[in-house]
């Protein structure tokens, strides 16, 4: 299964829209577009995840990964528009308490 | 193997027949020679070269623009044959690489390999089923003096050697704990801490810990972002999932987790697993964990390995099933009030 990611700027916020599966073979790919964005000294990263019908625990690691870098570049990230599956993955996790992630916009299933 | 020598004369045989006669076998012939030249490492402009000079003793009087031809293919030929050299040496490696992942998934399996342990009134049952050569997932049991038990249930994040390396730290911070140190949340915390100061940036841990005093038939449990596990109550003849809150191991030293204890009844039973077991799927569809909980509960009457195996086999004989990821199950059923 193939991951298309689209960037969409808007003015200073930065939007990654993720279409497709993020697994062990895709999450290289997100990784590439995601980390470099959040190492900019102040960016805001928006990651729309409503294309996201899939996620695994390696897609979870490039979340952790961002995460670390934000609190690194003082830059922040959020995710919105989560599949309930994936949304129950950070729940599991407990990775929802330590990120920013849009409880209002949900994508249906 | 018999030295191969690149013979002049034998390839001016062979291409003098086929010239003069177009015969079939002379075809036939050059095949072969090409397979044992293949299996001897002959490079490409080798053989070129050879049938340069076949058709040179064959036709003195060449026109210089084909013989300058012949020498150009020469060259072209010489990178071609680099890249073979390099394919040929890489395809050992592979061998080699290939040959060392299945002595290093031996060791994983001896070094991480933990026993189950006899407890009277407690039947135990676990599987673990690796997607790929190494495993990611690990489970690990210890006993005390008093019939006590711990019960370690964890999955690292991706798959494979890596994984598997980070299965091994665990396993040496849990046997290293003190003995005295029996409280889940206070195992986890000190895992996580090891975890913490040793993994890259996007890696991590999920693991639950349980820890299940004999005398009073109690289990205690946290979870570091583990899947959460079932707790099957005899007397209401229900699942109840075992959820507790914990950040996985390896991404913040200040995670805490939370305890929780349940007291085990006669049949009741404690399921564990990782999410290999719930991110089944079945063609393009994942298993519910409805439909996993029913599976388990149509063989829990049986001793608990029994049970774990016919579980697994259930899921593997469906049509379309794929292992995506590794699969572990841990059954343990109280037998005795």
């Amino acid at each position: 299964m193939n991951l298309e990611i689209e960037r969409l700027d808007n003015g200073e916020t930065k939007i990654l829209k993720v279409n497709g599966e993020v697994d062990v073979y895709t999450a290289p790919q997100l990784k590439e577009a995601l980390v470099p964005l959040t190492k900019q000294e102040g960016a805001k990263v928006i990651v729309d995840l409503e294309n996201v019908t899939y996620m695994d625990s390696t897609g979870l690691g490039v979340f952790i990964g961002a995460l670390k870098s934000t609190k690194e570049y003082n830059s922040e990230m959020r995710l919105v528009s989560m599949h309930d599956r994936v949304r129950r993955l950070f729940e599991i996790t407990g990775l929802d308490s330590i990120m920013n992630i849009d409880t209002t916009v949900r994508g249906g299933k | 193997m018999e030295p191969f020598r690149m013979d002049v004369n034998k390839y001016k045989e062979m291409l003098q027949k086929y010239l003069y006669t177009k015969d079939e076998n002379a075809l036939y012939q050059a095949g072969q020679f090409s397979k044992q030249t293949m299996r001897h490492n002959i490079l490409p402009e080798e053989i070129i070269n050879i049938h340069i000079q076949s058709l040179k003793e064959i036709y003195p009087d060449l026109p210089p623009t084909i013989d300058d031809s012949l020498n150009f293919l020469l060259e072209t030929m010489i990178s071609y044959g680099l890249a073979y050299q390099e394919f040929i040496s890489l395809r050992e490696k592979q061998t080699e690489l290939e040959s060392e992942i299945a002595v290093a998934a031996s060791m994983q399996q001896t070094l991480l390999s933990t026993k189950k342990p006899n407890v009277p009134g407690l039947d135990i049952g676990s599987i673990s089923v690796p997607a790929h050569q190494m495993n990611g997932d690990y489970y690990h049991f210890v006993k005390d003096r008093h019939q006590n038990i711990g019960i370690a249930i964890a999955d690292v994040i991706g798959k494979g050697v890596p994984a598997a390396l980070a299965m091994s730290m665990i396993k040496y911070s849990l046997d290293s704990l003190p003995e005295t140190m029996r409280n889940p949340s206070q195992v986890l915390q000190s895992l996580n801490r090891v975890v913490e100061r040793n993994v890259t940036a996007s890696m991590f841990i999920t693991m639950f810990y349980g820890w299940y005093q004999y005398e009073t038939c109690t289990l205690h449990y946290a979870s570091a972002g583990h899947e959460p596990g079932y707790y099957y109550s005899a007397k209401d003849d229900r699942f109840y999932e075992m959820k507790t809150k914990g950040l996985v191991l390896g991404v913040s030293d200040e995670a805490n987790y939370e305890q929780v204890k349940v007291q085990l009844e006669k049949n009741d039973t404690i399921i564990l697993f990782t999410d290999g077991v719930t991110e089944c799927r079945v063609g393009e569809r994942f298993l519910e964990i409805e439909e996993v909980l029913e599976v388990i509960k149509a063989h829990m009457h049986l001793p608990a390995q029994e049970a774990v195996d016919k579980v697994f086999r259930h899921f593997e004989r469906l049509q379309d099933f794929q292992l995506r990821d590794d699969f572990t199950l841990i059954i343990l059923k109280k037998q005795v009030s």
